[in-house]
């Protein structure tokens, strides 16, 4: 099956974060495909490289840029969120990119099912 | 980077229709999902699709008259449900508990709405292809 996923909140802060990246892992596991994953609302700060979590903490932004490196999943940052956030190309992981609301909306029409986490 | 509505219609949707539903559940201040959800409902209305919203717990509060928000200072953007209707977007559904269990009635809501009991919601969310909630 293919998924999208919409991830609203953002990391550390909020549960939806780890569960929609352990979703992803699985589904890939099982031989589904992750047609995208988009970052809105809050969720737009699990793109950011200035993240630096404690050393015995996992790294939940180096985490999505290892599963779009090895998979070639589609990240994609929503630009209106991120610009409010100061999520900008300059502070952005690798493997992320930023586009426009229209990138969520495709998501839906795309894929199987859209599968939201948020609050 | 920020993309047009009409280079948004052309590059996504490719024929396809489906039913999309944008679940309205929080207050419309005090959090950003209200605001942020509505620009989504904006941009999906760019998309050749079936797009309604349903409005339910503290989300029936979003749709009440005479929103004033000059002392939170912030944007009063209640009328941009108004503008729903010029973009085609017209299936309002408002869930009946929800509207009951704050003293709300039908009257005091800004825009046309069809009010719909919880079982009939749910039959409605049934039907859709794609559910997004803020």
């Amino acid at each position: 099956m293919k998924f999208g996923l919409l991830i609203n909140e953002g990391p550390y802060n909020h549960q939806a974060a780890d569960t929609a990246y352990q979703f992803a892992r699985a589904a890939l596991a099982r031989g589904h495909q992750i047609q995208r994953v988009f970052f809105y609302n809050d969720g737009v700060n699990n793109a950011s490289k200035l993240t630096e979590p404690p050393q015995d903490d996992r790294h939940i932004v180096n985490r999505w840029s290892k599963l779009a490196q090895e998979n070639g999943v589609d990240l994609v940052v929503c630009v209106a969120a991120g610009l409010r956030r100061g999520l900008v190309e300059d502070n952005l992981a690798p493997g992320f990119r930023i586009s426009g609301l229209g990138q969520l909306v495709e998501s839906g029409v795309e894929a199987d099912r859209l599968v939201v986490f948020g609050d | 980077m920020t993309e047009t509505r009409d280079q948004i219609a052309e590059q996504a949707g490719g024929g396809v229709h489906k039913k999309f539903m944008f679940v309205n559940r929080k207050a419309p201040y005090g959090t950003i999902y209200a605001l942020e959800g509505l620009e989504v409902v904006l941009i999906s209305a760019a998309f050749d699709q079936d797009v309604s919203l349903a409005f339910l717990d503290d989300g029936v509060y979003q749709l009440v008259k005479g929103q004033q928000t000059k002392a939170l200072e912030v944007k009063n953007f209640s009328p941009t449900y108004r503008a729903l209707e010029g973009y085609d977007v017209e299936k309002l559904y408002v869930e009946r508990e929800s509207l009951e269990a704050r003293g709300i009635r039908e009257d005091q809501l800004l825009v046309p709405v069809q009010v719909v009991g919880a079982e009939e919601m749910a039959q409605l969310m049934d039907q859709q292809d794609v559910i997004i909630g803020f």
